[in-house]
């Protein structure tokens, strides 16, 4: 079943002129419109996910791969303009123009983002519990003990101590904030969850254990991922298909393994070969 | 407000005196001698009011203010802006209220003022003498007696009949402020009713307190749409603004912004299914003055008369002075005395010393 | 029964980062596989062993030809098919492990094997019962079960690599030289388990290097040369090629 269909994506920063899209791009070279100084974050871009499949998107930066992700996540950004349709299985019409309600119920319920710096997505005041119970609480939630019971849960799933679910969440670890924010992630039994960086800010051995427990929990919940990376080793751990993005275009999308050993783009070929 | 035409009457009265007094010039108010304050003082031949306006405020402000009150009794509980006029006295000492008060006051209304259940503390005392000199107002300590009362941080004990109205001072109006001290962010939840964030702020006061323990300012929803700042009034008091049969205003002066709770409004603190609202209680406690159990009690010290090893004696009494004076007269007089029906009006009795849900009292009354 | 039929499978690279240069894997390569059978591929190093079995998977992108897998729900050109078609196969049918084990660090031994079966939806004690019995099958030391991959030994690694690869008991199993880095007696053990654990129902394509495992296994041997498909024998023919030549 296709869950999210997503159609000539685009986002651009800057006033825009009819050029901006046929002027950047991979064969440009560059994502900056040259008649108008535009940055075309990302354009053309199509692609759709199955329900319970892992989608990478992998890139250097400034290639366009968290624009895109915040598209796909229903993320808004006032400076953007955006384009392009999305479509989400069990919703009518395009999600990118649904007013703030609907995109408010979608993103406490079906789709949930966890954010590459963890300040985006946790108050760090409220206790790690608490990050959690927003999540439960805005969807509707009103029975305390149930709510704490879900918490204990989500903390067993994502191996975060249940002892510390009540202290603040500014006292936890790095690792442990990142399995908070994809507990919080969880909560509502989503139908997609966007990673934008899951690795960002923490260190080598953390990295292995968080992609561990979300490749782990992923596969159990059968819930659909966007992983977003500019690190090819968390996109081939946990992506099924995996797009690779440059100046703001998909220049190359396939099957994870096939894009890693058989890179057809030459820049994918370089990325490859650039892996320490 | 059905006091305008005579409103209006006054105002012409005082022009008229105004323009055929000799020593006035029409621009320039009331001229004076300026060589010294004592001198200035001396000069003036009446309370120096002359030049005022009725209730202190122009017409235009106080129309401003009455509009203001319309829009925010038409969504109840909706943050409504209004001009927030300088007073002559300082922002957060109830320039809102008064504002409110003085637009809302018609000659023929009799103005009661508290301060936190007191009438004599200096700041109702002069909002009284305010009124009294320029709205030309009876007043009164006698809750049952007044059509208007100001108030800050209290709704008085004995229950307020549709015949009058309450104006309640209000320091911060965004009960979200606890939460983000963002405006537009807040003003955003409001009108998307997105209130996730003041949820987890219960959630984090149960996993700190085991029950929400919110002591003043306790968010509530009104009319099951809009998150609302009750002003610093006790847990005691907000069931009191449930289904009330009074008018409710609720004015910031230095925020520029009012609110409302209109009469037969429902009016329902935040709470879990099974952590529940609660108010405060005083087990085993009784006023020391009036004997009252069934009424909001707050600590006072006072200098012991015996002497011994405390220099000082913590007793508790009555907030509301007015309702504590009554029952020394009469211990047993309920706080629907003055109606014909009973009427339930905020908490019961103070028999139960548990909530619904078993969650132990607190002890104790809870100041600010 | 044909399981797999391979017809004109050529593969090229398009080495970009080489100047453009173009790189021939496999060149037109022909062959069916049997239902059931246990198929070897031989070669030189560079004959384009591994590039078949990786075209099988689709972990290259076939240049031109087909790789039909006649499933029990049709017909499926393996070389052409969508992404995600290749994604629901592997998930259930078809089951690849190459010479590298590629895990996650820090996942316990028990928890890699056992983790293709609970992705199938077996209990999650069942599927350890299950990878702990693999791994004794293939003398994993016991004391390593819980221990992780990343620390192991190449020989040690590489069973644990075969007893994921068998676990979910896949339909068509892709070996790419999954014993090379063993000694004699654990290669046997990997044989013997390979006969044993998996029955008939599993079709095997596998490369190898030790020609003890082909006699021991393979019912029939493709014989690769510089990317061309030399011939597809029986393995006692090949025997006999091997000793003669």
């Amino acid at each position: 079943m296709t869950l999210l269909e997503a159609r000539d994506l685009q986002t651009r920063y800057g006033p825009g002129c009819p050029r901006c899209v046929e002027s950047t791009g991979d064969r440009a070279g560059t994502n900056q419109c040259p008649h108008c100084g535009s940055v075309v974050a990302c354009a053309d871009a199509d692609l759709s996910v199955e329900a319970g499949e892992v989608v990478g998107i992998v890139g250097e930066s400034g290639s366009g791969k968290s624009s895109l992700a915040e598209l796909l996540a229903l993320e808004r950004d006032d400076d953007a303009t955006t384009a392009g349709e999305v479509h989400y299985a069990g919703h009518d019409g395009n999600l990118l123009e649904v007013d703030y309600e609907t995109r408010h119920d979608l993103r406490t319920g079906e789709i949930a983002l966890v954010h590459q710096h963890i300040r985006d997505g946790l108050n760090l005041e409220f206790t790690g519990g608490g990050n959690v119970a927003e999540k439960l609480l805005s969807a509707g939630q009103r029975s305390y003990e149930d709510v704490r019971a879900r918490i204990r849960e989500l903390f067993d799933e994502t191996e975060i101590p249940v002892a510390r679910m009540d202290d603040p969440t500014s006292t936890y670890s790095g690792g442990m904030q990142r399995r908070v924010q994809i507990a919080r992630a969880l909560a509502t039994d989503p139908d997609l969850v966007v990673l934008d960086e899951p690795t960002t800010g923490l260190d080598v051995s953390v990295q292995a254990r968080v992609l561990d427990m979300f490749r782990r929990v992923q596969r159990e919940e059968g819930v659909a991922a966007i992983v977003v990376s500019h690190d090819l080793s968390v996109v081939r751990l946990l992506a099924d298909r995996t797009l690779v993005m440059r100046h703001g275009r998909i220049v190359e999308s396939g099957l994870t393994d096939r894009i890693m050993e058989d890179p057809h783009h030459e820049y994918t070929q370089t990325l490859i070969n650039s892996v320490i | 407000m059905n006091d305008l035409p005579t409103q209006r009457s006054r105002e012409r009265v005082t022009m008229t005196e105004h323009t055929t007094t000799d020593d006035v010039l029409p621009d320039e108010g009331t001229p004076v001698a300026t060589d010294s304050v004592d001198a200035a003082l001396e000069s003036l031949d009446s309370d120096g009011l002359e030049g005022y306006n009725y209730a202190y405020l122009d017409e235009h402000t106080k129309r401003e203010v009455r509009r203001s009150v319309l829009k925010a009794v038409a969504i109840p509980g909706h943050q409504v802006p209004y001009a927030s006029r300088p007073m002559p006295l300082a922002r957060g000492w109830g320039t809102g209220g008064i504002q409110a008060s003085l637009s809302i006051l018609g000659p023929e209304d009799t103005f009661k003022v508290i301060d936190q259940g007191a009438d004599e503390s200096i700041n109702a005392a002069n909002i009284r003498r305010l009124a009294e000199n320029t709205a030309d107002v009876p007043t009164t300590t006698d809750t049952t007696e007044a059509d208007l009362i100001q108030s800050r941080h209290r709704i008085p004990e004995e229950v307020l009949t549709d015949e009058q109205r309450l104006v309640l001072q209000v320091p911060i109006t965004d009960a979200l402020r606890t939460v983000d001290p963002s405006d537009a962010a807040n003003r955003r939840r409001h009108a998307h009713k997105n209130y996730g964030k003041m949820w987890v702020h219960l959630y984090e006061n149960v996993v700190e307190y085991g029950e929400i323990k919110i002591s003043s300012r306790y968010p509530t929803m009104v009319a099951g749409r809009y998150l609302m700042d009750p002003s610093p009034i006790p847990r005691w008091d907000v069931p009191k603004l449930d289904h009330a049969d009074h008018l409710t205003v609720l004015a910031a002066g230095r925020e520029a912004r009012l609110y409302a709770v209109p009469p037969h409004t429902e009016v329902e603190p935040l709470a879990f299914d099974d952590r529940q609202f609660t108010v405060e209680r005083f087990p085993e406690q009784a006023c020391h003055a009036c004997g009252s159990t069934d009424t909001y009690l707050v600590e006072v010290s006072e200098e012991a008369t015996e002497d011994g090893d405390n220099a000082f004696e913590t007793r508790y009494a009555c907030n509301d002075a007015s309702f504590c004076a009554k029952r020394r007269k009469n211990p047993d007089l309920p706080k629907d005395h003055h109606l014909e029906e009973a009427v339930d009006w905020g908490p019961g009795t103070p028999d139960a010393p548990t909530d619904d849900a078993g969650t132990p009292v607190e002890q104790g009354g809870a100041g600010e | 029964m044909t399981v797999l039929s391979v017809d004109g499978l050529s593969k090229t690279f398009d080495m970009h980062v080489l100047g453009d240069t173009q790189v021939v894997g496999l060149d037109d390569v022909s062959f069916d596989v049997r239902e059931g059978e246990f198929l070897a591929v031989v070669g030189e190093s560079g004959s384009g062993k591994s590039s078949l079995l990786k075209c099988l998977y689709r972990t290259y992108d076939p240049s031109s030809g087909e790789v039909v897998y006649h499933s029990p729900d049709g017909d499926i050109d393996l070389a052409s098919c969508p992404d995600r078609t290749v994604i629901d196969l592997r998930g259930d049918s078809i089951g690849y492990t190459s010479q590298f084990l590629d895990e996650i660090p820090r996942v316990p031994a028990v928890d890699v094997v056992a983790r293709p079966l609970i992705e199938q939806g077996v209990d999650r004690e069942d599927a350890r019962s299950v990878a702990r019995d693999l791994l004794s099958a293939l003398s994993v030391p016991e004391s390593l079960w819980q221990a992780y991959p990343a620390t192991f030994s190449g020989g040690e690694r590489q069973r644990v690599n075969l007893a994921q690869a068998l676990a979910p008991k896949p339909d068509l199993l892709l070996l790419d030289e999954p014993t090379s880095a063993l000694d004699p007696d654990t290669r046997r053990a990997a044989i013997d388990l390979l006969s044993t654990y998996l029955g008939s129902e599993t079709t095997v394509v596998g490369v190898f290097h030790n020609t003890d495992v082909v006699d021991a296994v393979a019912d029939r041997v493709v014989v690769l040369d510089d990317g061309r498909l030399q011939r597809v024998v029986p393995t006692e023919a090949y025997d006999e090629e091997v000793v003669l030549g």
